[in-house]
Protein backbone atom coordinates (compact mmCIF):
# COMPACT_ATOMS: atom_id res chain seq x y z
CA UNK A 1 0.00 0.00 0.00
CA UNK A 2 1.55 3.61 -0.94
CA UNK A 3 1.69 6.23 1.30
CA UNK A 4 -0.92 8.15 -0.59
CA UNK A 5 -3.52 5.76 -0.17
CA UNK A 6 -3.00 5.34 2.92
CA UNK A 7 -3.23 8.97 4.15
CA UNK A 8 -6.56 9.39 2.01
CA UNK A 9 -8.65 6.17 2.48
CA UNK A 10 -12.15 8.07 1.50
CA UNK A 11 -10.39 8.14 -2.14
CA UNK A 12 -11.05 11.51 -4.17
CA UNK A 13 -12.45 14.99 -2.89
CA UNK A 14 -15.61 13.94 -5.40
CA UNK A 15 -16.20 10.94 -3.63
CA UNK A 16 -15.99 12.17 -0.34
CA UNK A 17 -18.57 14.78 -0.98
CA UNK A 18 -20.92 12.27 -2.71
CA UNK A 19 -20.20 10.24 0.82
CA UNK A 20 -21.36 13.21 3.30
CA UNK A 21 -23.98 13.72 1.00
CA UNK A 22 -25.64 10.53 1.15
CA UNK A 23 -25.58 11.02 5.24
CA UNK A 24 -26.91 14.01 5.25
CA UNK A 25 -29.83 11.87 2.96
CA UNK A 26 -29.79 9.70 5.89
CA UNK A 27 -29.84 12.16 8.90
CA UNK A 28 -33.13 13.57 6.94
CA UNK A 29 -34.53 10.36 7.01
CA UNK A 30 -33.52 9.45 10.12
CA UNK A 31 -36.20 8.74 13.49
CA UNK A 32 -37.78 11.72 14.97
CA UNK A 33 -37.34 11.38 19.05
CA UNK A 34 -40.08 13.88 18.91
CA UNK A 35 -42.75 12.04 17.37
CA UNK A 36 -44.55 9.39 18.30
CA UNK A 37 -47.52 7.26 16.07
CA UNK A 38 -50.00 4.91 17.27
CA UNK A 39 -52.57 2.47 15.13
CA UNK A 40 -56.16 2.28 17.64
CA UNK A 41 -57.38 -0.90 16.42
CA UNK A 42 -59.33 -1.10 19.02
CA UNK A 43 -63.34 0.88 20.09
CA UNK A 44 -63.26 -0.27 23.58
CA UNK A 45 -64.13 2.58 25.96
CA UNK A 46 -61.04 1.60 28.06
CA UNK A 47 -58.39 1.58 25.13
CA UNK A 48 -59.64 4.81 23.27
CA UNK A 49 -59.26 6.32 26.74
CA UNK A 50 -56.03 5.03 27.44
CA UNK A 51 -54.98 5.85 23.37
CA UNK A 52 -55.71 9.82 24.19
CA UNK A 53 -54.38 9.85 27.48
CA UNK A 54 -50.97 8.83 26.07
CA UNK A 55 -51.46 11.05 23.38
CA UNK A 56 -52.15 14.23 24.58
CA UNK A 57 -49.53 13.27 26.96
CA UNK A 58 -46.89 13.04 24.37
CA UNK A 59 -48.91 15.93 22.58
CA UNK A 60 -48.20 18.47 26.03
CA UNK A 61 -44.66 16.99 26.66
CA UNK A 62 -44.05 18.88 23.32
CA UNK A 63 -44.37 15.91 21.03
CA UNK A 64 -45.92 15.61 17.35
CA UNK A 65 -48.40 12.85 17.88
CA UNK A 66 -50.09 10.91 14.79
CA UNK A 67 -52.69 8.77 15.76
CA UNK A 68 -54.13 5.92 12.97
CA UNK A 69 -57.45 4.40 13.27
CA UNK A 70 -58.47 1.63 11.70
CA UNK A 71 -61.06 -1.31 12.06
CA UNK A 72 -63.31 -0.78 15.62
CA UNK A 73 -61.21 2.12 16.31
CA UNK A 74 -62.88 3.63 13.37
CA UNK A 75 -66.47 3.39 14.77
CA UNK A 76 -65.43 4.66 17.95
CA UNK A 77 -65.05 8.08 15.95
CA UNK A 78 -68.79 7.82 15.29
CA UNK A 79 -70.74 10.48 16.65
CA UNK A 80 -74.41 10.20 17.61
CA UNK A 81 -76.96 10.28 15.50
CA UNK A 82 -78.80 8.62 12.32
CA UNK A 83 -77.05 6.80 9.56
CA UNK A 84 -76.37 8.35 6.52
CA UNK A 85 -78.06 8.03 3.67
CA UNK A 86 -77.10 5.73 0.64
CA UNK A 87 -76.22 2.54 2.40
CA UNK A 88 -76.53 -0.57 1.66
CA UNK A 89 -78.46 -3.35 3.70
CA UNK A 90 -75.24 -4.81 5.07
CA UNK A 91 -73.63 -1.54 5.76
CA UNK A 92 -76.87 -0.45 7.74
CA UNK A 93 -76.68 -3.47 10.11
CA UNK A 94 -72.92 -2.63 10.78
CA UNK A 95 -73.93 0.68 11.74
CA UNK A 96 -76.71 -0.21 14.06
CA UNK A 97 -74.37 -2.64 15.47
CA UNK A 98 -71.47 0.04 16.18
CA UNK A 99 -73.56 2.76 17.07
CA UNK A 100 -72.26 6.17 17.64
CA UNK A 101 -71.57 8.36 20.56
CA UNK A 102 -68.83 8.27 22.77
CA UNK A 103 -71.55 6.30 25.95
CA UNK A 104 -72.31 3.79 23.31
CA UNK A 105 -68.11 2.63 23.71
CA UNK A 106 -67.98 -0.54 25.76
CA UNK A 107 -65.49 -1.08 28.10
CA UNK A 108 -63.39 -4.01 27.39
CA UNK A 109 -63.61 -5.95 30.46
CA UNK A 110 -66.81 -5.79 33.03
CA UNK A 111 -69.15 -3.88 30.77
CA UNK A 112 -71.88 -6.21 31.87
CA UNK A 113 -74.29 -4.74 29.48
CA UNK A 114 -73.61 -0.92 30.70
CA UNK A 115 -73.69 -1.44 34.05
CA UNK A 116 -69.77 -1.54 34.40
CA UNK A 117 -69.78 1.42 32.06
CA UNK A 118 -71.76 3.32 33.64
CA UNK A 119 -70.24 3.25 36.83
CA UNK A 120 -66.75 3.49 35.41
CA UNK A 121 -68.31 7.13 34.12
CA UNK A 122 -69.40 7.76 37.25
CA UNK A 123 -66.22 7.03 39.00
CA UNK A 124 -64.40 8.92 36.32
CA UNK A 125 -66.13 12.04 37.02
CA UNK A 126 -65.87 11.76 40.83
CA UNK A 127 -62.62 11.27 40.69
CA UNK A 128 -61.86 14.15 38.22
CA UNK A 129 -59.96 11.78 35.26
CA UNK A 130 -61.20 13.01 31.71
CA UNK A 131 -63.88 11.67 29.76
CA UNK A 132 -63.10 10.60 26.48
CA UNK A 133 -64.83 13.54 24.97
CA UNK A 134 -62.91 15.62 26.80
CA UNK A 135 -59.80 14.36 25.80
CA UNK A 136 -60.46 14.62 21.88
CA UNK A 137 -61.07 18.25 22.66
CA UNK A 138 -57.50 18.20 24.43
CA UNK A 139 -55.82 16.39 21.59
CA UNK A 140 -57.39 18.62 19.17
CA UNK A 141 -56.29 21.69 21.40
CA UNK A 142 -52.77 20.18 21.04
CA UNK A 143 -53.06 19.37 17.62
CA UNK A 144 -52.66 16.07 17.63
CA UNK A 145 -52.60 14.54 14.24
CA UNK A 146 -55.87 11.61 13.48
CA UNK A 147 -55.73 9.68 10.07
CA UNK A 148 -58.66 7.20 9.76
CA UNK A 149 -58.38 4.29 8.08
CA UNK A 150 -60.57 4.74 4.52
CA UNK A 151 -60.68 0.80 3.64
CA UNK A 152 -62.25 0.35 7.84
CA UNK A 153 -64.62 3.28 6.27
CA UNK A 154 -65.68 1.60 3.31
CA UNK A 155 -66.01 -1.91 4.78
CA UNK A 156 -67.48 -1.45 7.51
CA UNK A 157 -70.05 1.39 5.45
CA UNK A 158 -68.73 4.48 7.58
CA UNK A 159 -69.68 7.99 5.99
CA UNK A 160 -67.24 10.93 6.86
CA UNK A 161 -70.43 13.01 8.47
CA UNK A 162 -71.11 10.00 10.70
CA UNK A 163 -67.54 10.84 12.48
CA UNK A 164 -67.19 13.12 14.85
CA UNK A 165 -65.80 16.55 14.68
CA UNK A 166 -61.97 17.42 14.68
CA UNK A 167 -59.81 19.57 12.66
CA UNK A 168 -56.92 17.37 11.66
CA UNK A 169 -58.48 14.64 10.49
CA UNK A 170 -57.30 13.14 7.55
CA UNK A 171 -58.81 9.80 5.50
CA UNK A 172 -55.71 7.89 4.49
CA UNK A 173 -54.18 4.44 3.58
CA UNK A 174 -51.59 2.34 5.49
CA UNK A 175 -48.82 4.14 3.40
CA UNK A 176 -49.48 7.29 5.18
CA UNK A 177 -49.16 5.41 8.88
CA UNK A 178 -45.88 3.70 7.49
CA UNK A 179 -44.71 7.35 6.44
CA UNK A 180 -46.00 8.31 9.86
CA UNK A 181 -44.48 5.63 12.13
CA UNK A 182 -41.31 5.16 10.08
CA UNK A 183 -40.26 9.02 10.92
CA UNK A 184 -41.13 8.67 14.21
CA UNK A 185 -39.25 6.48 16.79
CA UNK A 186 -41.98 5.00 18.86
CA UNK A 187 -45.05 2.96 17.66
CA UNK A 188 -48.32 2.14 19.58
CA UNK A 189 -50.84 -0.19 18.86
CA UNK A 190 -54.03 -0.29 20.48
CA UNK B 1 -60.29 23.41 37.74
CA UNK B 2 -58.00 25.99 38.56
CA UNK B 3 -55.52 26.71 36.26
CA UNK B 4 -55.06 30.39 36.02
CA UNK B 5 -51.70 31.87 37.64
CA UNK B 6 -51.50 34.17 40.39
CA UNK B 7 -49.75 37.17 41.25
CA UNK B 8 -46.88 34.79 42.58
CA UNK B 9 -46.59 32.80 39.98
CA UNK B 10 -48.75 29.63 41.43
CA UNK B 11 -50.40 27.04 39.60
CA UNK B 12 -52.90 25.55 41.37
CA UNK B 13 -53.22 21.66 39.67
CA UNK B 14 -54.95 19.91 42.50
CA UNK B 15 -57.71 17.61 41.84
CA UNK B 16 -56.27 16.40 38.30
CA UNK B 17 -55.42 13.14 37.61
CA UNK B 18 -52.98 12.34 34.90
CA UNK B 19 -52.66 13.52 31.85
CA UNK B 20 -54.41 16.91 33.03
CA UNK B 21 -51.08 18.16 35.30
CA UNK B 22 -48.65 18.26 32.26
CA UNK B 23 -51.29 19.51 30.10
CA UNK B 24 -52.29 22.27 32.03
CA UNK B 25 -48.15 23.12 32.26
CA UNK B 26 -48.23 22.73 28.85
CA UNK B 27 -50.39 25.34 28.61
CA UNK B 28 -49.09 28.01 31.18
CA UNK B 29 -45.92 27.35 29.07
CA UNK B 30 -47.37 29.14 26.43
CA UNK B 31 -48.34 32.14 28.40
CA UNK B 32 -44.87 32.82 30.13
CA UNK B 33 -41.92 33.89 28.40
CA UNK B 34 -37.94 32.27 28.56
CA UNK B 35 -36.83 32.51 32.33
CA UNK B 36 -39.79 32.86 33.79
CA UNK B 37 -40.30 30.76 37.21
CA UNK B 38 -43.29 29.44 38.46
CA UNK B 39 -44.38 27.05 41.49
CA UNK B 40 -47.36 24.16 40.48
CA UNK B 41 -49.29 22.83 43.41
CA UNK B 42 -50.50 18.95 42.59
CA UNK B 43 -51.59 16.60 44.55
CA UNK B 44 -52.08 13.64 41.84
CA UNK B 45 -49.39 10.93 43.37
CA UNK B 46 -48.55 10.42 39.57
CA UNK B 47 -47.15 13.93 39.15
CA UNK B 48 -44.29 13.47 40.91
CA UNK B 49 -42.31 11.85 38.59
CA UNK B 50 -44.15 12.84 36.18
CA UNK B 51 -43.37 16.65 36.33
CA UNK B 52 -39.34 15.19 36.49
CA UNK B 53 -40.29 13.33 32.95
CA UNK B 54 -41.77 16.03 31.47
CA UNK B 55 -39.16 18.72 32.25
CA UNK B 56 -37.02 16.04 31.24
CA UNK B 57 -38.11 15.70 27.60
CA UNK B 58 -39.50 19.78 27.61
CA UNK B 59 -35.90 21.08 28.59
CA UNK B 60 -37.56 23.08 30.99
CA UNK B 61 -35.65 23.34 34.45
CA UNK B 62 -36.92 21.35 37.52
CA UNK B 63 -35.49 23.50 40.02
CA UNK B 64 -37.31 21.92 43.25
CA UNK B 65 -39.66 19.26 43.86
CA UNK B 66 -41.25 18.74 47.44
CA UNK B 67 -43.16 16.26 48.77
CA UNK B 68 -44.54 16.69 52.04
CA UNK B 69 -48.33 15.77 53.66
CA UNK B 70 -50.05 14.68 50.24
CA UNK B 71 -48.73 17.48 48.30
CA UNK B 72 -45.86 18.28 45.86
CA UNK B 73 -44.60 21.07 45.17
CA UNK B 74 -42.40 21.77 42.06
CA UNK B 75 -40.62 24.99 41.27
CA UNK B 76 -40.40 25.20 37.28
CA UNK B 77 -38.34 27.51 35.22
CA UNK B 78 -38.76 27.81 31.75
CA UNK B 79 -36.18 27.20 29.60
CA UNK B 80 -34.86 30.04 27.39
Amino acid sequence: MSTATAMMPFGDISSLEQRIEELEKQGKNAPDSNAISMVVFSGDLDKLLAAFVIATGAAACGMNVSMFFTFWATAGLKKSGPQAKGKTVVEKMFGWMLPGGFHKRKLSQMDMMGMGRLLMNREMSKKQVPSLSELIQIAEDLEVNIDVCEMSMSLMGIKPEELIDYPNMNYCGVARFIEQSSSSNTTLFI
Amino acid sequence: MTTEVSEERKIDLTGLKCPMPIVQLNKLMKELVGGDQFTAVADDPAFCLDVEAWCNKTGHELVRLDNSENQLVAVIKKKD
